[in-house]
């Protein structure tokens, strides 16, 4: 049996060896020290089954006051993991890119490319099992700090540089949100724990006011983690600038961390009526201007970076309807469906280019790619028998339930909106014609990921049970 | 057996794409699902109500939520529908240029998520299954369609996708309407839920309203009709020849299994609003079909009209005309998929629908010309074809009801205005019989060649099928009748 916090260790320590290889190495190919990376991570994952329980969350103290080991954090622990292994993965398709990018040498950051999402990885894991607000800010701004690198990494490109600025400078504004909500709800409260906080509003004579303040500059914090209206502005510059993987990874890792926060922190506030109304609303705005907004575009990686905002609509339905577990279960069909759109893209992109139109005859040129993206185009739309349409079903399940009816009207008409634009990929690569006739190669390694992908995406979507249970233990 | 027709469509798709011989495959899984589904039809026992041939595996004890499987009288026959239109569809398809293995695979697919919403006992895969039908629809109309298909192919897939995630967000309701206790997605445990009285009378209003549109608009329902003859237009004629005769009778068979039995009370409250709706069907699209200038567009305005008589069917509540609802799903069927096969060969030759262009066809083809006047004088409703009898039961069935608003008779003034529909079907379809096959030759259609030996096999199977139960009707009321006996028991049965 392994203490919990030991997995993190592993991590921050694989990372830093990865980055001494890096620094002294130097005969070495160095995607060696990603595969290398991926072996370590994918110990690490099966360490996870194994792990020694926690303390109850009433009764803790010391480090277990501010960190958790509880189903829900184990659980998004392998989704952290999970995700940093299949970007790794993508790096190491993406490699080629960075080598030809103006001025770099063969080898040039190549492994310091793979050794930020090691710890990016390691803040997720944190993140997850936070359980303290300064806990959650500190694990926050480790994700956030790796990732202002990330995005601006392939930084002799103009566009990448513009994306990794707009980042930076947003994101430090959102987390200067999340410190002052974080300094309200403390100096109403006198805590940071979340535990403490919900017994201190049990309090009749707290200050109630300045206890919603404090949540609704968190809510803002988060709400541009997750990419949610009106503080998503960021997001299509970003998504659309970034070097390809490190999009893939913001989209999936940092939303789902972003999520995980979100539900474990609303917890006390949900108790004021004030706060189901505001994420009400915005849930609603977020579905409404992701699905809208996605409907004009031809950049397919923009295109997922407006459907990224949609489904963080979808996602907070299913917050401010309190269904967790449909949350949960939303964001690992999102994670296999998302992950499985990017690794297509990656190995597409390099041979003809980022637009839907460079996915013509797709189908002709390797009926393989083109497979792995229907799967993934109509998870993402929702069609039965893949993971999205469970996870569409289980959050109308729960607004259904909650009798919230603007937000089902609106969810079934932007949903529709959806299956247009997804579909509008699929009409590229099985309808028009190609314009070149080269076959395009997939290595062993992406089809055997992409494969896993694909299965993983079927299978949820036609026997969902095994990922609720792991949530109900 | 049962599993044995859901399965071997799908199975057969997964095979072809995965590189077996494309036509080879198909033909051979249709004809096996077609003799099994003959086989089940003989081997039905016909005096019981319930449901036979039962499976079921447990999906989630939690959710109530089965993979379970049967048949009762009215989705047997909408399963025998399914065999004989995917076999004839199959049958039809000529030399694909290319894909070929792909639209194979499309056209078994759409079977397969048919019969298997057909035979679903459970609410999930009642939906799963139809859904499972919409990319491939998608994809045939894209890749292999003709004229504008790329808009064809949007509309219908972007309105069938709003109308069934109405349809999921009534059957979530529905499932949500049952006490904690005793829900289950299981459409057995929901009727037994229902007889004990245990679905409130406002959910039944909620859910059946919900149910209408979300069916409403996956059959074409006026004023949700819109998708469907520009997308049959532009459709490949086995893909229109499924979609129209087996696909659409989807949204009727989820209304006579679900609504009738499940939600009396909310088929009560908004009876007034179907029967306007169903008459806008019947009379005004009617006369937009009169009005249409090519083949296709026609035939696809006239099966949207003909569910006029379905949904009069299904409003009129008693057995007669519930039956003859189903019956006529049947017969419709047939028919509509013998027009399409046709049209489709006609287009092939000609390159050209448009009736201006067409004219003395049946000089040149007399086969397709006997097989179109065949399957125009059955839609019209001949004595002698099936839809003859199923449009004589809902008529009856639809006067007998004698429900009232202030001495108003509702039911009898719309089987009225109903049966002029049989007039203005007769006008478009004998007009479009002469437009194209008779008259003067067409500039376009010298030295055409008549349908040859292997499709004249799949037209007489559908030709025979109609004639045939057409004169022994009593065969099918027979199984049909007690799948609706428990629920109209004020009624004598036929």
């Amino acid at each position: 049996m392994i203490p919990a916090r030991n997995l993190e260790i592993a991590v921050l320590v694989l990372g830093m060896l990865v980055l001494l290889f890096e620094a002294f190495v130097e005969r070495i190919d160095k995607r060696t020290l990603a595969f290398a990376a991926i072996g370590a991570l994918t110990v690490v994952l099966i360490g996870t089954w194994f792990l020694e329980p926690g303390p109850a969350l009433e009764s803790a103290t010391g480090f277990w006051s501010f960190y958790t080991a509880d189903p829900l954090s184990i659980f998004f622990k392998r989704f952290a993991l999970l995700t940093t292994i299949v970007v790794l993965v993508m790096m190491i398709d993406y490699a080629p890119v960075l080598r030809s990018s103006a001025g770099a040498t063969s080898q040039s950051g190549l492994g310091e490319f793979f050794a930020l999402p090691i710890f990016t990885c390691a803040g997720l894991m944190y993140i997850v099992s936070a359980i303290d607000f300064v806990m959650i800010f500190v694990s926050i701004e480790l994700v956030t700090i790796s990732f202002y690198v990330l995005v601006s990494f392939t930084r002799r490109n103009p566009t990448t540089l513009e994306a990794g600025v707009k980042y930076l400078v947003l994101s430090a504004l959102s987390t200067a949100f999340l410190v002052y909500g974080i300094t309200w709800i403390f100096g109403v409260t006198g805590e940071t724990n979340l535990q403490r906080i919900t017994t201190a509003f049990a309090n009749p004579e707290i200050e109630r006011g300045g206890a919603l303040f404090g949540a609704v500059l968190v809510l803002v914090g988060l709400g541009f983690k997750i990419a949610a209206v009106p503080f998503q502005i960021w997001v299509p510059d970003v998504y659309q600038g970034a070097p390809t993987p490190v999009t893939a990874y913001l989209s999936v890792g940092s939303k789902a961390a972003g999520f995980v926060v979100l539900v474990r922190v609303l917890r006390p506030f949900m108790m004021l009526p004030q706060m189901e109304r505001l994420l009400v609303l915005i849930a609603l705005l977020t579905v409404i201007y992701g699905n809208l907004a996605a409907l004009p575009q031809s950049n397919l990686k923009r295109l997922l970076a407006y459907s990224s905002i949609a489904h963080a609509g979808y996602l907070l339905i299913g917050v401010a309807c309190l269904a967790g577990s449909a949350v949960i279960f939303y964001l690992v069909a999102y994670l296999l469906m998302t992950l499985l759109s990017f690794a297509v893209l990656i190995v597409v992109a390099q041979r003809a280019g980022e637009q839907i139109s460079d996915f013509d005859g797709l189908a002709k040129r390797s009926p393989f790619l083109a497979f792995a993206m229907l799967i993934a185009m109509v998870s993402l739309a929702g069609v039965p028998f893949t993971a999205g349409f469970f996870g569409k079903f289980f959050i109308f399940y729960a607004a259904i339930a909650q009798r919230q009816t603007v937000l089902v009207v609106a969810g079934v008409v932007t949903v529709a909106c959806g299956f247009y634009y997804y579909l509008k990929v699929v009409r590229a690569m099985y309808w028009q014609v190609p314009t070149s006739e080269e076959k395009i190669p997939v290595n062993a390694l992406s089809r055997a990921t992409m494969s896993a992908l694909i299965v993983a995406t079927i299978w949820l979507g036609i026997y969902p049970w095994p990922i609720l249970e792991a949530l109900k233990r | 057996m049962l599993l044995f027709i859901i399965f071997c469509p799908i199975i057969a798709a997964i095979a072809i794409l995965a590189g077996a011989p494309a036509r080879r495959t198909a033909l051979l899984a249709s004809v096996f699902t077609f003799v099994v589904a003959l086989l089940a039809f003989a081997l039905f026992e016909k005096s019981p109500g319930g449901f036979q041939d039962v499976h079921s595996f447990t999906i989630s004890a939690d959710w109530g939520l089965n993979f379970a499987v049967g048949l009762d009288g009215l989705s047997l026959i909408m399963v025998l529908l399914a065999a004989i239109v995917t076999l004839a569809a199959v049958w039809f398809t000529g030399k694909i240029d290319k894909y070929e293995n792909a639209f194979y695979a499309c056209l078994l697919l759409i079977s397969g998520g048919a019969i298997g919403a057909f035979a679903s006992l459970d609410l999930f895969f009642f939906y799963a299954f139809h859904e499972l039908a919409l990319i491939p629809t998608f994809l045939l109309i894209g890749i292999w369609g003709s004229g504008n298909r790329s808009a064809a192919a949007w509309k219908i897939t972007i309105y069938l996708a709003l109308g069934s995630f109405i349809l999921l967000i009534g059957l979530i309701l529905l499932y949500q309407s049952v006490p904690v206790a005793s829900r289950s997605f299981d459409i057995r445990a929901l009727q037994a839920a229902a007889a004990t009285g245990q679905i409130g009378a406002e959910a039944q209003r909620h859910v059946y309203l919900l149910l209408l549109v979300g069916f409403g608009i996956l059959v074409s329902l006026f004023p949700f009709h819109s998708w469907a003859p520009e997308a049959y237009a532009s459709a490949p004629a086995p893909a229109a020849m499924l979609h129209a005769g087996v696909l659409k009778k989807f949204g009727l068979y989820g209304l006579l299994r679900l609504a009738v039995p499940l939600l009396p009370e909310g088929a009560r409250h908004w009876t007034s609003l179907l029967v306007v709706l169903l008459l806008g069907n019947i009379i005004y699209i009617g006369l937009v079909t009169i009005a249409q200038k090519r083949l296709d567009w026609m035939l696809g305005y006239s099966s949207v009209m003909h569910m006029g008589y379905i949904f009069l069917g299904i409003a009129s509540a008693n057995i007669l005309g519930t039956s003859g609802a189903a019956i006529l799903m049947f017969a419709h069927g047939l028919s509509i998929a013998l027009l399409f096969a046709v049209a489709g060969e006609v287009r092939k030759r000609t390159d050209t629908l448009l009736f201006d262009d067409l004219g003395g066809l049946g000089k040149v083809m007399p086969f397709a010309g006997l097989a179109f006047g065949l399957g125009a004088f059955a839609a019209i409703g001949l004595p002698g074809f099936l839809n003859f009898a199923s449009e004589a039961m809902i008529f009856f069935g639809a006067f007998q009801n004698g429900w009232e608003i202030e001495r108003f008779h509702i039911f009898q003034l719309a089987t009225v205005l109903g049966l002029w529909g049989v007039v203005v079907s007769a006008v478009y379809m004998l007009r479009a019989y002469r437009k194209v096959f008779m008259g003067t030759l067409g500039a376009r259609c010298n030295n055409l060649v008549d349908l040859d030996g292997s499709l004249r096999l799949p037209i007489t199977l559908l030709v025979a099928a109609l004639l045939w139960f057409g004169f022994f009707p009593q065969s099918f009321v027979r199984i049909v009748a007690p799948a609706f006996q428990t629920y109209f028991s004020d009624n004598r049965p036929p």
